[in-house]
Parts: structure tokens; sequence; C-alpha cells
């Protein structure tokens, strides 16, 4: 029942040439021709073996990494309301340059997406102007008040992929295990920011040495760990499926996996910021390091990588939260929460975790795209008669995150200036050319 | 010296030279005419966003006994009530082409930032929570002006040290002068993380009696609907610095206002231990001192590098 829209495009004909091709969900792992034909991966053959039809273009892509194209099922695309952020085009292709094929929008937009009609437009308006498909999430409570349930069967038939208050928890469990139970008539995935506000207070950072140096409100990860406890026991007590977002600590970790251990429907998230940052990065104050939850410390972040290799995490989102520089440049107290992700998570990923062997290429592009699969959504994959989804990887190109400027409307991000490698080149959403690297040609054959 | 942001911009001999400027800018003040002509000609902005009586009245007073030219600006009935973000302010201020600009800020890093916005020296009179550096200054100077040096004190800091400024520029800068630092409180005041920036952690006063220094805090309303403290009864019960616990040879200090009979007993206050009105009396010398170090090296704002550096000389009538 959900639903993803983009703009209609011309279906891709296109020959990819030698490319070294790794789908570790297809189990293809070497060098292939890979043809698509009016959009779908038609043909996989050896090196050199695959023929360009006429009206094809062709890809040299010796030397190059062909993946299947990521899935967040965390962003915000800011519309509407707050288009000075981000849009449903502009964010769509920033998406598509970091290589992703679909992406899933939270509801916490001005107005928020709580009821059926905002959904039918916004999905008419993803049709005009979304680069990549788009699914978006509805509000598990009217207005994110946390006190009335939306619509959600209706939200549910007219596409809503699943429901979340993300950006604030769903503090009132009697409310939560409502959801849940309505979930049994309705289905999609109760997508739960887990923050607990009487622990978390008027914190702006993580507490401990460092927010203690710095004077500043800290949120504890108790904060979190205690709200995933207890959401898991309420979707326990209702078999509802639940899903945790953007989890930042070793005490969350060990909770989802106790509730995993007794059997919960229970899933997770985890950011390339928390797998990559800790709240010793927020000592000089710079706001492109606040976000919720924050950056927590060394030792949370060592055990949200073993998580995400031991599978306790089974999907990599970015939380990519644009914010305009004026909203940012203020002192770090003041300033919103939130950096964006989409253009920086596979290069930052690459370098940080699988260039030094802390995890291996095949799962980082397994997490890539897990999201899909728990939000019910397909997964892509690399494999005849299948939809091409696919991104073309330069493993060897040295960058620096921001250099060129942005996709996105906003430059908020935590990596700017992180000297990174591997540059995305060309992504193929649904069958479809979303993104070229401006100075990677296609040459007709 | 180009800013004085924070303790962690100065090293001891940074520390230690301001505070030998401040002894001779003291002897200064002991003289019928207090006004010297460092400055003249010189902007500065005292730009505050709260509320300060003794940090704003001593910096405004330095920097007229510098000769220079003063601008206060409090927050309250300015366009910054109106919505102003602190950019377009300073971006304002700065149009004014001050040398200086002194400014207080509920927030954390706002003088950092200020520092990267305009050409002006920027001076830190508290952000948030975060940073006092003169406070720490002065508060360096009262002491080494009644004990000669810092070496080997132990000096306890008594109270409400989470939320205060004060305590975390003063471990700061007592520790890079060689003392050392005990924080004590309720643990809900006083997390055992202040470890990590040097301080031994109590949650008692019990041995208190081994400090050369205690410096008392000033205890927050406000932390009694945080429910931080049960009451204000409880909290003096166990933490008041009052005769009973304050050795006869102990030193007192307290950054102001305080609130008599909570943190300290009226009796304490009053006695020749005290050291209170010392450190108002050392915030006008010590904060004529950073202002001269921040400025007398710095061509005025819009002049060529070239021009002379004013002299530290007084004025003759």
């Amino acid at each position: 029942m959900s639903t993803l829209a983009a703009v209609s495009r011309p279906p891709a004909e296109l020959l990819l040439r030698g490319a070294s091709v790794l789908d570790p969900n297809a189990r293809i792992d070497g060098r292939h021709d890979v043809l698509v034909r009016e959009g779908e991966i038609a043909e996989i053959g050896a090196p050199g073996s695959l023929q360009a039809p006429a009206g094809a273009q062709t890809v040299e892509a010796e030397g190059k990494h062909l993946f299947p194209a990521f899935v967040d099922p965390h962003v915000h695309l800011r519309s509407p309301g707050q288009e000075h952020k981000e849009d449903l085009e502009t964010g769509t292709r920033a998406a598509a340059a970091g290589g992703y094929c679909a992406v899933v929008a939270m509801p916490n937009t001005d107005p928020v997406l709580d009821h059926p009609a905002l959904l039918r437009g916004l999905l008419m308006a993803a049709a005009r102007d979304a680069r990549i498909p788009v699914g978006f999430m509805a509000a598990i409570s009217v207005g994110l008040h946390g006190e009335r349930l939306t619509e959600m069967s209706e939200l549910r038939e007219v596409g809503a992929v699943g429901f979340t208050d993300d950006g604030r928890p769903v503090a009132d469990a009697g409310l939560l295990r409502h959801a849940c139970r309505y979930q049994l008539l309705c289905d999609g995935v109760l997508a739960l920011h887990e923050e607990d506000p009487s622990l978390s207070g008027v914190g702006v950072m993580h507490e401990g040495a460092v927010s203690v140096a710095l004077g500043l409100a800290g949120i504890p990860s108790i904060s979190e760990s205690t709200m995933i406890a207890r959401d898991a026991l309420i979707a326990e007590h209702e078999r509802a499926r639940v899903h945790f977002q953007h989890i930042s600590a070793r005490s969350s970790v060990d909770a989802l996996a106790g509730a995993r251990e007794r059997g919960v429907r229970a899933s997770g998230e985890v950011t390339p910021h928390h797998l990559l940052l800790t709240h010793e990065d927020v000592r000089g104050l710079d706001t492109s390091f606040k976000m919720n939850p924050p950056l927590r410390s060394e030792d949370d972040r060592a055990a949200l990588i073993d998580a995400l290799r031991d599978g306790t995490i089974e999907c990599i989102a970015t939380d990519h939260a644009p914010h305009a520089r004026d909203e940012k440049n203020v002192p770090f107290e003041q300033a919103p929460m939130g950096t964006t992700g989409l253009e920086s998570s596979f290069a930052v990923l690459y370098t940080e975790l699988v260039a030094p062997g802390v995890i291996t290429l095949e799962l980082l592009l397994e997490r890539l795209s897990a999201g899909a699969r728990l939000l019910e959504l397909e997964v892509p994959l690399i494999a005849v008669g299948r939809s091409a989804n696919l991104c073309l990887f330069d493993l060897d190109a040295s960058w620096r995150i921001g250099e060129a400027g942005y996709e996105s409307r906003s430059s908020n991000c935590c990596f700017a200036g992180r000297e990174v490698r591997g540059r995305n080149l060309l992504t193929l959403a649904d069958g479809a050319v979303a993104y070229r690297e401006r100075a990677f040609a296609l040459s007709a054959a | 010296m180009r800013n004085l942001v924070s303790i962690e911009d100065l090293d001891r001999s940074a520390i230690e030279r301001i505070l030998e400027l401040a002894a001779n800018i003291g002897q200064v003040a002991d003289r019928p005419i207090k006004k010297l002509p460092s400055l003249r000609g010189r902007l500065v902005i005292n730009l505050f966003y709260e509320a300060s009586t003794r940090t704003r009245s001593s910096f405004e007073l330095a920097a007229k006994r510098l000769s220079a030219d003063v601008l206060n600006l409090v927050a309250s009935g300015s366009s910054v009530e109106k919505g102003e973000s602190l950019r377009d302010t300073v971006a304002t201020l700065s149009a004014y082409g001050p040398d200086a600009i002194v400014i207080r800020s509920p927030h954390a890093g706002a003088p950092a930032l200020l520092a990267g916005w305009t050409r002006a020296a920027v001076i830190n009179a508290g952000d948030g929570k975060h940073q006092h550096p003169t406070q720490a200054l002065l508060d360096c100077y009262t002491l080494i002006e009644r004990l000669g040096s810092l070496e080997g004190c132990n000096i306890w800091i008594v109270g409400d040290v989470l939320h205060s400024r004060v305590a975390r520029s003063c471990i700061q800068a007592f520790r890079m002068l060689g003392a050392q630092v005990t924080v004590a409180g309720p643990p809900t005041l006083v997390p055992d993380e202040f470890a990590q920036l040097g301080a031994t952690v109590e949650h008692s006063l019990e041995r208190m009696r081994e400090a050369d220094v205690v410096y008392a805090l000033r205890m927050q309303l406000e932390r009694m609907e945080d429910t931080l403290l049960p009451s204000l009864r409880e909290y003096t019960t166990h933490f008041q610095v009052n005769s009973r616990r304050l050795g006869p040879r102990q030193l007192l200090m307290h950054p102001g206002p305080v609130n008599r009979g909570i943190e300290l007993s009226g009796e304490v206050i009053d006695s020749p231990q005290s050291l209170i009105t010392n450190q108002v009396a050392a915030g006008v010398v010590v904060r004529m001192a950073v202002l001269y170090e921040v400025l007398a090296g710095a061509p005025p704002e819009g002049n060529s590098p070239d021009s002379q550096s004013p002299a530290l000389e007084p004025q003759t009538a």
C-alpha cells in the first residue's frame, strides 16, 4: 500500500562496460557488462561480451564499481512549509548525487503530514518535482502533539509508508499502545524517535565530560535507552512492528538486542554521524555538530559499529536534516538540531570504516539499502529483469566534502571539509538516469 | 593577545603577565587622579545580553580609567528584543568601528562566534555556563595579592558548580598557577565529570578544613524548580559555609551577588578572612589590564598598523 512518487523520466538505454559489479544480496562480485534496456536490467555478461543496441548509450566503466543504489528510510525534505531549507526537488537531487534510488521523508513539516489530503498533495508534488522515488511517513499523532492518533488507516490507503512522530518521542505510553493496536488494521511500520523529555530536559548535547566542560545542558543516553526498553515491551505486548530511529547509545543497542532475543518485531537504524563522530567533536561549539540524538561517547560509537556489524542494527539512515545557513550561524544552544548527510554518507563510511577494514564493503552496501526491506519496500537488486536501481562509484577518487558545494539547498553537513575517497559518477533510480557527475560523460555508442 | 574568550586561550605566562600589569595599574588606583591616557580615542562597547551589575560597571569603569569611550548596550530596550540576531547586531555595532567589544551572553560560545564576525577585540564577560575568564583572573589577582602565590594552594569551590561559568574558568586558572582544586556540593550540582577538568570531587564539606581558600558560589533559586535540590533549608544544612565550618585561617571568596544566609552565613561574609570586597576592587584593575593587553598592542581600528602604541603612563595634569 506504500506509494512512492517521482517525476516520470525516459527509461534508460544503457550499456555499462567492464565495471566491477558488487551486490551482496544478488551474490554478484566480479567484472561484468550490464545492459539496461527500457529501464530494466536486461543482461549481465562477461566483460566485453555485450554490445550496445542501436540508440543505447555506452558507459566505459572499467576500474569503476557498480552497486545496487541505496535506500534511505529517514530523510527530511522540509516540504511543505520549510522550502528555504530544502524541497522535494533539491532533496532528491542530493539523494541521487549520493547514490540513492529512493528515500522516505519524515512528516515533521509545516503543516505536519497528519491528514490524508496533505499526503495526496505531497504525492502529486513529488510526481512533479522528485528526481528519485520518494515515500512519505505520516504522523502518528495529530500535529505531532502526542495526544490523538491520525487517521492511520486512510493515510495508509493514500500511500503512507508508515508512521512516525520523528523529531519528538511518543511520550504517552497509552497513545503508543493504541497506535500499536491500530497497526493490526492498517499495517505500516511505527518508526520511533526515542527520547524521554523528562530526562532530555533542555539538553543540547550528550551528557558527559564534554557537556560538563562546556557548561551545556546534557541529554543523557538513558533518555533514549529507557524509551526503547519501554516501547519494545509495549510492542511485544501488542505484537506490533516497530522501528527504532537513529540509535545513538550503547544502552539502546543492548535494549534492542534484548527485545530481539525475546522475539519482538523491532528493528533499528544508525546514522553515519553516530558511527563516525563523538561528543569530542562538539568541543569547538560548531553548530554543524548539533543534532538529536546528540553525538555520544567513543564507547557508544564502538557499540554502534558492533551492532551494525552483527545485525542488531540492520540499516543505515542519514537523518538528512537540512537547515539554512542563518539558522545554524548562531550560538550552539540556539541552533536547530540536524545535519545533512545524503551526499556524503557512502564516501565518509567507505573512507572511515571500509578502507581501514573495520567493516567490509559488502556489509556497507547491504546496510545502505536494508532500510527498504524494513519498511517493506523493494530492495534494489542487480539481477536480470529488475528495474535498474544502480550507482557507479570511483573508489579511488579523492575529494573534499562540500568542496564543489552541495545539491541540497542547505550546507549544514557535519562532515564538511573532510578528505574522503569514493565518488559517485552515476545513479539510476527506478530505471532512469537520476544523477550524472558533471565531468563523467555518457558517450553515445 | 587579540581576544579573551576563554581561560584556555591563556597559558601560565600570559596569566602572570596580565596580573603583573594589573598590579602596576593597581598602584595608579591609589593616586588622587586615577585616569590613564592609554586608550584615549578608542571605543569599547559593552554588549550585555544578561543582567549584570558588577561585571558591567567594572568593565565600564576600567575602560573609562584608560580614557576609552564606552558605549553600553543591554538586551532589554534594544533591537535584540525586536528579534535581531546576534550576527546582525554585531554587524550594526561594527559599523561604529569599536576597538573592543565586551560581551555577556546567556549562550556558550557567543564570544567566540563574535570574534569571527568583527575586527574588534572580543572580551568574554561571561557566556552561558561556559566561561567567565576575567572573573577567574581577578580571583587569581586577589589571592596572589594576599598569599603571594597560588603554588601548592588548596582551593575548595563549593556550591552549584554545574551551573557556574565562574567555577569552570577558576578551576582552569587556579590549576594553571599551581593550585589544587576541589569542587564540593550535592551530587546533582557537582557531577563526577568535573574530575576530568582536573578537580577533586567531594559531596560533603567534612574535609573542607584542609582548604587554604574556600570559594563559595551563588545558589540560584531556579535549581529548586529543576528538582535538583529539595529545599534551600536542606542545602544550607549540608553546604552552607558558616563560622562552624570555616576555620579562622581559611580565606573566603564569592563572585557575588551573595545570598546572605544561604550559601554563606552573615558572620563569615563580614569576617576579616573574607576577600569578597577585595575581589570587587580587583575587578577594575584586572579588567583595565585585560583591555590594555588586547588593545594597546593593536593599532586603533581603522588606522594603519604602524601607528604608535599608546603608552601606559599616568595622565599628567
